[in-house]
């Protein structure tokens, strides 16, 4: 095979497989050449839950930080551990305890693990979502229509919806503190930890440290960091020593962004748009050319039919015209016939009378 | 203009992707009609 | 065709009137309880299970019930099947009637139904399915709107409009077939956002070819479903040209929606096979998905087909109802069954008695709007003016 050819088979093959990609939209869309890390220097959260002890001081802090009523059962009250709890519209975090068979309780610290590339902002119809430079995802309650479809797509279910309100139901989640953020402040959670379970850092920072983590202590840690590429990767990180299904961190959560999930879909859309249009009215006008040829055929044959019964018609008459003739002539000879013995029958008649 | 998330790449690209198709499917409907008319329409 | 209403009952309070009215009693409660104390008061809707039987059954199989508009119009306008021309006018109209439905259930479900437009009028979200459903949805609803237009029309006499929209047919047919293969596969992908909550059986990259195809089946059936009902209920309104080529549309679309459910029944099998779940097939979850896939999908395609040989319409009718039931059984297992499948028992959503109640006043409305449509517009017969006009 000479160069040239199998260059240009090379070609065809690249061709063929970037068109099925685009059109069927493999894991990555064509356009997406360039790979997002994220806005750099972007803080996040350390949760080492092997240094956790399920204070709840977190709990308190959040509660104080962002002026939230403060709940019947006061935050020293450790007996609420006994019990699954989630985020809700007036809690935006909540430490949950797993008894672990073979290695005893493990505390983890549950809120919104704020995305690189968050789900509930690719899912969102109304981009209510916004990834800020400083790592908080945060909400805007202005634009938002209530379809929760926020809560659908984040797979840690963090956000809570605000079902009892008729007039303005809001989506609610942790926000890293963004309004301490800003003011160059620790969020308030890390802030009142007293046991250093909670690091706050720059994301690329925090994991350096965990990696660091892991190595001093490959006895105490499973060599995994949770969120290090979970769902495209999130600003908080989780440790754990055990198997992070068993702390409620699903590990079949897929390692790339929602859009990956959805970006095929997403990009069949205005293929649709501009295949189907050519494809239907081509189907129309040939359907329609096969009926106009098909009503020709028919036209001319119906001509032909009429013109023949036509023609038959014409040699019938003349036939007919003939015969009306030859009858006609026959009638005639035989009327004159009988005017003949008639005028001859008189004659004699009157003859004899005469003599 | 300069991305950090896929994300906003992607809202901006399919913003202009669905305004680009929305441009189409009116232009296909105008050029149908410009291409099946004409002289003799009787194909 | 005789305008007055021979079977038409001296007395209101029928049985079907009665139920009716109670229905319609009930759901304008529950709406006054919906938008004035809020979602928390009427449903069992939390934040782990945000979306319920409002839009598993009144939007997902709304959506698919009524995609009898756009295949037959595609069918009859661009691929030529002249024959079912007398289809048309009653597809179109369940189409439209179960869209309509789709905004106003809707405005039931979002949290702040004023500003359903929002998407469009005041912030885009361009990467969210939903977006592309909202904006599909809302088009295609114009367009079928349009569609169905000329009978109220020649209702009400006004010729020129209708003349102008009857010369549109051949866009809005298409503009209806784009739109519509947009938002059926569009509701299927929207739940590619959540691999980890839908049970795998379910959850395949072809959720979107799923939902689109299964439509077409629906859509197929639906017209053979409502099409008997309608033949049965509103015999004095059918005229003979209707009534004649219904039995051929029946044969016809039956051995369409066999072949096209045995397509359905091949893709999901290649899911399958696609991402490995053989192993999955024999535990619960698995025998439900075996219960849906040969009970409502290859059993209705094998049905169709012996009605069709056998030209059994009984048969094929009944197949139809099988048919709908299964597209019904497929969304609720996709939005509530198998969704959040690994959640422990008593974090599971089952639907409160008030949304159940809502959702049939929906239906209700529905089938009162389609019973006054048909008894005074023409739909199962051709106005005398226009006659000869197909």
């Amino acid at each position: 095979m000479s160069v040239s050819r199998r260059k240009f088979l090379k070609f065809l093959t690249a061709a063929g497989a970037g068109t099925a990609a685009a059109t069927v939209g493999g894991k990555k869309a064509l356009a997406q050449h360039k790979h997002y890390e994220g806005y750099p220097g972007a803080y996040g959260v350390l949760h080492d839950t092997t240094l956790c002890v399920g204070c709840r001081s977190c709990e308190a802090a959040c509660n104080e930080v962002n002026k939230q009523p403060k709940p019947d059962v006061p935050f020293d009250d450790l007996t609420v551990l006994d019990k699954k709890r989630r985020t809700k519209t007036n809690v935006f975090t909540v430490v949950n305890k797993y008894e672990v068979p073979g290695y005893g309780p493990v505390f983890r610290k549950q809120q919104c693990h704020h995305c690189q590339e968050p789900a509930c902002a690719s899912a969102c119809f109304v981009n209510a979502f916004t990834k800020t430079p400083e790592g908080a995802v945060i909400y805007n309650p202005n634009v938002c229509v209530g379809c929760r479809y926020c809560l659908l797509a984040c797979p840690w279910s963090m956000p809570a919806y605000a079902y009892d309100s008729a007039f303005d139901p809001v989506v609610v989640r942790c926000t890293m503190c963004h309004p301490r953020l800003k003011k160059g402040l620790k969020p308030g959670c890390v802030e009142a930890c007293p046991m250093e379970a909670l690091t706050f850092g720059t994301r690329e920072d925090l994991l350096k440290i965990a990696r660091e983590r892991i190595k001093k202590h490959p006895d105490r840690y499973i060599d995994h960091i949770y969120g290090e590429n979970e769902l495209g990767g999130t600003n908080w990180l989780f440790l754990s020593g055990v198997s992070f299904d068993d702390i409620n961190l699903p590990m079949n959560v897929p390692h790339h962004a929602p859009s990956d999930l959805t970006g095929g879909a997403l990009a069949v859309v205005p293929a649709v748009v501009g295949a189907w249009p050519v494809l239907l009215t081509g189907v129309y006008a040939i359907n329609k050319r096969k009926e106009k040829i098909a009503a020709k055929e028919q036209k001319e044959a119906v001509a032909k039919a009429i013109a023949e019964t036509e023609g038959k018609g014409d040699e019938k008459l003349k036939q007919e015209l003939e015969k009306a003739q030859k009858r006609a002539e026959a009638e005639t000879a035989k009327a004159v016939k009988k005017a003949v013995a008639e005028a001859e029958a008189k004659f004699k008649e009157e003859a004899k009378e005469s003599v | 203009m300069e991305f950090f998330t896929l994300q906003d790449f992607m809202t901006h690209a399919k913003g202009m992707t669905y305004l680009t198709v929305v441009a189409f499917l009116f232009g296909f409907v105008a050029y149908w009609k410009f291409l099946a008319g004409g002289k003799d329409d009787d194909d | 065709m005789a305008v007055a209403n021979p079977t038409q009952q001296n007395t209101i309070f029928t049985p079907f009137n009665i139920v009716a009215a109670i229905i319609i009693a009930v759901g304008l409660v529950l709406t006054v309880m919906r938008f004035g104390l809020g979602l928390g008061a009427v449903t069992n809707l939390d934040s782990n299970n945000p979306w319920g039987l409002w839009i598993g059954f009144d939007l997902l199989t709304g959506v698919a019930l009524a995609a009898g508009g756009y295949t037959t119009s595609a069918g009859v306008y661009i691929f030529g099947m002249k024959k079912y021309h007398s289809a048309v006018r009653p597809a179109i109209l369940t189409g439209f009637l179960g869209y309509a439905l789709v905004p106003i259930a809707l405005l039931y479900d979002v949290g702040r139904p004023w500003r359903l437009p929002y998407p469009f009028v005041i912030q885009a979200g361009p990467t969210s399915i939903m977006f592309e459903v909202a904006a599909c949805v809302a088009l295609y609803l114009t367009v079928l709107f349009l569609e169905f237009s000329p009978a109220p029309l020649e209702w009400l006499g006004f010729k020129k409009l209708r003349n102008i929209i009857v010369k549109l047919t051949m866009v809005l047919t298409i503009f209806g077939v784009i739109l519509s293969t947009l938002h059926q596969s569009s509701l299927g992908a929207m739940y590619l956002i959540a691999p980890t909550k839908l049970h795998p059986l379910w959850y395949s990259p072809y959720l979107p070819l799923y939902f689109f195809i299964s439509s077409i089946a629906a859509g197929l059936s639906m017209v053979m479903f409502e099409g008997a009902l309608s033949h049965h209920f509103y015999k004095d309104r059918i005229d003979a040209h209707h009534h004649s080529e219904f039995d051929e549309v029946t044969l016809g679309f039956a051995k369409a929606a066999s072949w096209v459910l045995a397509g359905y029944f091949a893709l999901k099998v290649i899911g399958i096979a696609l991402d490995n779940e053989w192993h999955l097939l024999n535990t619960p979850y698995g025998h439900l998905f075996l219960v849906e896939l040969l009970g409502f999908v290859a059993l209705p395609s094998f049905l169709y087909a012996i009605g069709r040989r056998e030209k059994n319409l009984t048969l094929i009718r009944f197949t139809a109802l099988i048919t709908v039931l299964g597209i019904v059984f497929n969304r609720l297992n996709v939005s509530l069954i198998a969704f959040n499948y690994n959640l422990p028992a008593d974090e599971r959503y089952f639907p409160h008695w008030m949304e159940i109640a809502t959702t049939l006043f929906l239906i209700t409305a529905g089938v009162l709007a389609f019973k006054f449509i048909v008894t005074h517009m023409p739909i199962f017969y051709d106005h005398p003016d226009y006659k000869d006009q197909h």
